[in-house]
């Protein structure tokens, strides 16, 4: 999967859990200081994700998922 | 009877108790003159239920609250986030907020006391469809704080900023009634200065009407919706599942004054007790409610003779109607107050219907008229009392209760004085 089309993908869960304007939703945005997401809003988020790519996402490996681009990696790395 | 206007204590040396705020969100109105108008009028809000696809239902009516903009209240991402019911209960408050002008008040002095039978039902419901069709990984991690009973009052806290009190109170039917007491029981001994006394509910959902008609409380006027919320008549079936909130900003006697706030009445008595008799089924011969009158009426320090106008819980069901009758004869005798239901027009608001109903009772003393029950077509021969039917009744400014009576047993009136 290109890089575009799954930041693509995770901006439009972003907008739609999160509230946020799509342009806010860069690969440098961070989830807390940027976008203003508590730990319930990362766990919908990533709920979100899960269900648009049909991945799996263990609670252990959000460890530092603190960025847009950090989730993009991670998404890339599932969906491969 | 009444303590002079400046008196910061009643006659058993507790703080007086001021209504400067109300807010409505009811089938009835999203403010307090279209509510108004619309029980003034006399005309049901019964109808088939829009919101959601009732056909496979026994019963699919019901009383809803016309749309509205809940952005204009909370942040859309903050609306996401709330059930029904909380985004209800918050606008009602912040209207009631907006209504009592500037406060001034130390937020660890406000408290919050919201009357909630149910919660967030149409959350659990969807919630517990996700985890049946696609299993627990996809249930929504805002799902207990969506649910939770304490959540329209705790988003009351949160927005307002307010640290004092904050409570829910789920006493079904009776709840917001009991959530305003308790409110002014909380100024009276001290606790509060300002307090969101209130109540809301949203349980029109399959669930909630499915459970409800299997009980067989609703009426099965479906054919005939506008007029199937009929309290005190003689064909009366059932009741009409209604939804929304009210809200009353209690405050401080005293600080009212000095602050120069528009009051809009005194909550002066206060009564609540139990049936302990039946889960369901009024206490044979009214007794419980009939008690629970007689003891807002002592908190009140009045004679029932001094008492104008009474809101009655008056659900539509043949069983609490006639109940409430006796009841209300009990307590008052020959001398029948005029009485109104406004349920024939709402519908059954469920815990926010106590919140509901004071407004209303508020709104018939401060502007002299009783607004008539809806469909009230031929009393029930066997209820003696003066229940307003057709158009509204002028009424002279005089003393009002308004009656809560809740599944479980729980009784609540109270007592409310217009300002001279």
């Amino acid at each position: 999967m290109e890089r575009t089309i799954a930041l693509d993908a995770v901006r439009d869960v972003a907008v739609e859990v999160l509230s946020v304007e799509p342009g806010q939703v860069t690969e440098q945005a961070r989830f807390k200081e940027d976008l203003e997401a508590d730990s319930l809003d990362l766990v919908e988020l990533v709920m979100g994700l899960e269900e648009k790519f049909d991945i799996q996402v263990p609670e252990d490996e959000l460890d530092g998922v603190t960025t847009v681009g950090h989730a993009v990696d991670l998404v890339l790395a599932k969906v491969g | 009877m009444a303590p002079s206007a400046d008196a910061t204590t009643d006659r058993r040396g507790r703080i007086r108790v001021a209504v400067t705020g109300m807010g409505i969100k009811a089938p009835a109105g999203l403010t307090i003159d279209d509510y108004w108008t619309r029980l003034a009028s006399g005309v049901s809000c019964g109808a088939p239920i829009r919101r959601w696809d009732a056909s496979a239902m026994p019963v699919g009516i019901g009383c809803e609250v016309p749309e509205f903009d809940i952005s204009t209240y909370v942040a859309p991402k903050e609306a996401r986030r709330l059930d029904r019911v909380a985004q209800l209960g918050f606008a009602a408050a912040a209207d009631a907020l907006a209504d009592a002008g500037e406060l001034g008040a130390d937020p660890a002095r406000c408290a919050v006391v919201a009357g909630v039978g149910i919660g967030g039902l149409q959350t659990l419901e969807d919630q517990d469809q996700t985890l049946v069709a696609k299993g627990p990984l996809r249930v929504s991690p805002f799902t207990v704080p969506m649910m939770m009973a304490n959540a329209t009052p705790a988003l009351v806290s949160l927005q307002f900023g307010w640290n004092g009190p904050n409570l829910a109170i789920a006493t079904a039917c009776a709840a917001s009634t009991n959530a305003i007491g308790e409110a002014a029981a909380l100024i009276r001994h001290g606790d509060a200065d300002v307090v969101m006394g209130m109540g809301a509910e949203a349980c029109m959902t399959p669930l909630a009407i499915a459970a409800f008609s299997r009980m067989t409380a609703l009426s099965t006027r479906v054919d005939d919706p506008e007029h199937a919320s009929r309290p005190f008549d003689v064909d009366r079936d059932g009741f009409v599942m209604g939804e929304g909130a009210g809200a009353l900003l209690l405050e401080r006697w005293d600080r009212a004054v000095a602050r120069g706030a528009h009051i809009y009445a005194e909550l002066v008595g206060y009564g609540r007790n139990a049936d302990a008799f039946h889960i369901t089924a009024p206490s044979p011969g009214g007794e419980g409610a009939a008690a629970c009158m007689q003891l807002a009426l002592d908190d009140a320090g009045l004679e029932p003779g001094a008492i104008g106008h009474i809101n009655a819980h008056g659900t539509s069901t043949p069983l609490n109607d006639a109940a409430e009758a006796i009841a209300i004869t009990k307590v008052f005798g020959g001398h029948s107050p005029v009485i109104t239901s406004t349920k024939g027009v709402t519908g059954h608001m469920i815990g926010a219907a106590g919140a509901a109903e004071a407004v209303a009772a508020i709104l018939a003393i401060t502007r002299g008229e009783v607004p008539p029950t809806a469909n009230l077509d031929q009393i029930d021969p066997a209820i003696a009392l003066d229940v307003v039917h057709g158009e509204p009744r002028p009424l002279d400014p005089a003393p009002a209760l308004s009656n809560s009576f809740g599944f479980g047993g729980h009784n609540a009136s109270l007592v409310f004085v217009p300002t001279a």
